[in-house]
């Protein structure tokens, strides 16, 4: 029994040890809220991890820019009809659309005391664009004269400033693009246009995981993978200050285990009700429920490039986009989370307009005459791409049945396990003949669904459709002289996108969510965001 | 005995090598690239991505990448995440306390219930009792986890209100129990029904009788003779239980809201942060490796006959 005696003190001690590490220390905070760990006063949402440190420039996922919404406040922001309202600018102004003059408004502070003035603008943009600082949305300073100079398509940068960006004084500042973007200011609304202070720049990593912005919350901790924590700015002078005390951004594994803690009460607001509880959402939450639509729109892209839709007659795609039964797909399907679509561009953004044709309208008859018409498709069979992990299949199996039932081409879902996967066949041109593609707004006007998604050179055109007469229009809406003049020449433009059929675009997005009964006053932005700063705590 | 456990330590070695290079090289195949994909459907800009690349040292060729992961390790640097830029070693350090309590629990409860359970069973083969044990076992085998726990979910948290349905932030160890019973449900089945063949059997076994005809006292002949010979396959199907209940926890996490190790490896694979995942499989194998070696270990403590040399 010798070894039996050691092999027991062996595993005894082994146990111990497991044990004592189980014991992990378990802080609790104090709290009067049932929410555990909540401040009186604060709301809570499910907005998870933040994919990167908290930097304007470096973020483009819809979670972190939650946060940095909460702790920056640009230039400008928008109202929920896509109208302009001016934040930190008093005004911006311009006559030829190309050099743009903003004033700030005075006596605006960042959290730690220190003034925002043009500089603290100037800097930030120039340290975003510099491509030695690899920001993810450094392309959006593209337009602004001398942007090649600090982000070369290659090699070293020549300079570390924009020669585009000139302050006049500490409030005023001028802006030269290199050519005239009628809608420039509306892309000032966007998040990365923020500014920052000077502590930015001696460790911007550091700053990253403890931010300190100019917005209406002030950063008060980041449990990694657990939680954010802000805390109101008493001294915030923007129109959206915040109604409530702080936030609380809830990091949950699945929508199903945050929809179970809104029901429960730990929870105060819900961005979007996972596909299990969405039949019985409204009869859970009655009138908290959430079901608005928002400027995001979903659509089959053809490759130009596939042997399906090389030198394809717009017609055909015509008739596949007439084959598909979007009102039945949207209310059984889709549950209701989508409204057909009736243009390239969603309600809520400048310049949506109702399109005079009945290439949205369901015609299973109009369809396959199009379709034949048109020359049909080689080989009588398309494919459409999307990723399995992200809740596509069944819709895209529905389309599938209704185009092949309606027109009689063989339509086969052709799922990709995962976005990196359907993102790089998308990028190797391997999309067979249909991708799924999605864009969300990123500043509410309709050259954003169009410029950006079917000019030949424009990045996210991934169908690589190129067209001259499209581009030509294009062109014309961004040498407009004013913005309405923009906007009305893009919807020319649209009436020919019509016709010669970029995208098939199927619907647009609703938000699904719902809050608490412990708040109140929760409202949607153009984005599909909620306005965390407006929410109040009920007593 | 010291030399055993000697050898064995050391003959995990080539097992930890081994496996770290098959997950690093299973990562390195799967398509799709983590760069690339943190632009998502917005334009992207080849020139940062390579710079990007560069600096995260995914440039190199793959034999190259291993290799500095390893010398990294050695160093007792897991590497750092892509996209989040933390270290792996943090984001394991703050998963795997969580998990290893849940997994502690889960174990504790498989063995406690489910040993008690085959005993009672087995000591009374083909009776009532027996019968309902098996209908029992079989009903937890047979149904899902995810369906167990929306049902324990459903019932404890929204129709009785004991518990709150989600396990919160600070992950509490009080919070844990529900989870843990639901995750250890399926184990305990085999458990108890593994108890209840191997007790009904030795039952009838020489040593037994033996016993019984020297007049010992009931509760000795069941708690040692019977026991300790009866463990054997139970301890065996424990150990490695330890192992599935650590790492295979992803639905119990998901639904219950655990931000543990199955979570944070899912999150991992899908956005491909080899390092991340490599780090956690390694460290999973270790327990395996670590939990089978107590296994025969026990093996010694349960069956006098077997020794180790």
């Amino acid at each position: 029994m010798r070894g039996a005696k050691s092999a027991k003190w062996v595993a005894g001690a082994i146990v111990v040890a497991l044990s004592a590490t189980a014991c992990g220390g378990s802080d609790s905070g104090d709290t009067d809220a049932k929410e555990k760990g909540k401040p009186a006063g604060y709301v809570s949402i499910d907005v998870g991890e933040p994919q990167k440190p908290l930097i304007p420039a470096d973020t483009n996922e819809t979670l972190g820019s939650y946060v940095i919404q909460s702790l920056f406040t640009q230039l400008l922001d928008f109202d929920a009809k896509g109208q302009i309202v001016y934040t930190n600018a008093e005004s911006i102004e311009t006559k030829d659309s190309k050099t743009w003059t903003v004033k700030l408004k005075k006596g605006w502070k960042f959290h730690n005391g220190e003034a925002v003035t043009s500089e603290s603008y100037i800097n930030a943009w120039n340290w975003y664009a510099n491509v030695k600082n690899k920001q993810q949305n450094a392309f959006w300073f593209e337009d602004i004269k001398g942007y090649e100079d600090v982000h070369p398509a290659k090699g070293e940068p020549k300079a570390d400033k924009m020669s585009g960006l000139k302050a006049v004084d500490d409030t005023t500042f001028t802006i030269e693009l290199s050519k005239p973007v009628p809608y420039f200011e509306y892309k000032l609304g966007y998040t990365t246009w923020a500014p920052l202070p000077k502590t930015f720049y001696d460790d911007p990593k550091a700053f990253g995981l403890k931010p300190v912005g100019n917005g209406p919350y002030i950063f008060e901790k980041w449990d990694r993978k657990k939680l954010i924590q802000v805390k109101a700015n008493p001294d915030y002078q923007g129109p959206n200050k915040a109604q409530n005390k702080g936030v609380l951004f809830k990091n949950y594994a699945t929508v199903e285990a945050a929809y179970q803690d809104l029901l429960s009460g730990n929870l105060d607001m819900i961005r979007q009700i996972g596909p299990k509880d969405l039949p019985k959402y409204k009869q859970d939450l009655g009138d908290r429920a959430i079901d608005q639509e928002y400027a995001a729109i979903q659509s089959l892209v053809p490759t130009f490039y596939s042997k399906t839709f090389k030198d394809i007659d717009p017609k055909v795609l015509q008739g596949l986009s007439m084959g598909i039964d979007r009102e039945t797909i949207t209310k059984t399907v889709l549950n209701g989370t989508r409204t057909p679509a009736t243009s390239f561009t969603p309600l809520g953004v400048q310049g949506n307009q109702k399109l005079d044709t009945d290439v949205f309208t369901f015609d299973a008859a109009k369809a396959k005459k199009l379709v034949t018409e048109g020359g049909g498709v080689p080989g009588n069979k398309i494919w459409i791409q999307y990723n399995a992990d992200g809740g596509h299949k069944e819709w895209v199996t529905a389309v599938c049945e209704s185009i092949r039932n309606s027109t009689g081409v063989e339509c086969l879902p052709d799922a990709k396990p995962d976005f990196q996967t359907d993102l790089e066949a998308r990028d190797n041109k391997q999309v067979k003949s249909f991708y799924r593609g999605g864009w969300v707004a990123d500043y509410p006007v309709n050259a954003n669904f169009m410029r950006e998604l079917y000019g030949t050179t424009a990045e996210a055109n991934n169908g690589k459709f190129s067209d001259k007469e499209v581009d030509a229009a294009f062109k014309k809406g961004d040498n407009a002289k004013s913005l309405e003049e923009s906007i009305k020449l893009y919807q020319e433009a649209e009436k020919l996108v019509l016709e010669k059929m970029p995208a098939i675009p199927l619907w647009q997005y609703r938000i699904n969510g719902g809050h608490s009964e412990a708040v109140d006053n929760v409202e949607v932005d153009f984005h599909g965001d909620l306005e965390v700063t407006g929410v109040t705590v009920k007593k | 005995m010291g030399r055993y456990v000697a050898r064995r330590l050391l003959q995990m070695i080539p097992v930890f090598i081994g496996s770290t290079l098959l997950v690093f090289l299973m990562m390195y195949a799967l398509p799709g690239d983590p760069v690339r994909a943190l632009a998502g459907e917005q334009a992207v800009d080849q020139a940062q991505i390579a710079q990007m690349k560069k600096d995260l040292g995914l440039d190199l060729p793959i034999w190259q990448q291993y290799w500095n992961y390893l010398t990294g390790l050695f160093q007792g640097d897991f590497g750092t995440q892509i996209a989040t830029q933390r270290p792996v070693a943090e984001v394991i350090g703050d998963a795997f306390p969580i998990t290893v309590r849940l997994a502690l629990f889960a174990f504790a409860f498989t063995a406690i219930v489910g040993i008690a359970m085959g005993v009672l069973a087995g000591l009374k083969a083909d009776t009532f009792r027996d019968r309902g044990l098996l209908v029992v076992t079989l009903l937890l085998i047979s149904v899902p986890s995810f369906v167990l726990g929306f049902l324990a979910q459903y019932f404890f948290a929204h129709q009785l209100g004991w518990v709150e349905p989600n396990v919160s932030a600070l992950a509490e160890s009080h919070e844990l129990i529900l989870p843990a019973v639901v995750l250890g449900s399926l184990s305990l089945a085999y458990v108890a029904r593994l108890t209840r063949t191997s007790v009904a059997e030795n039952l009838r076994s020489d040593y037994m009788r033996t016993a019984v005809a020297k007049g010992l006292p009931r509760r000795r002949i069941v708690g040692v003779h019977l026991m300790r010979n009866s463990m054997i396959p139970v301890v065996t199907f424990l150990g490695t239980d330890i192992g599935t209940l650590m790492g295979g926890a992803v639905v119990t996490e998901g639904i219950f809201n655990v931000q543990g190790v199955g979570y944070a490896v899912f999150g991992a694979l899908k956005s491909r942060e080899g390092s991340t995942v490599v780090g956690i499989v390694t460290l999973i194998v270790v327990v395996y490796l670590v939990a089978s070696l107590l296994v025969d270990l026990l093996y010694a403590v349960l069956d006098p006959r077997i020794r180790y040399a």
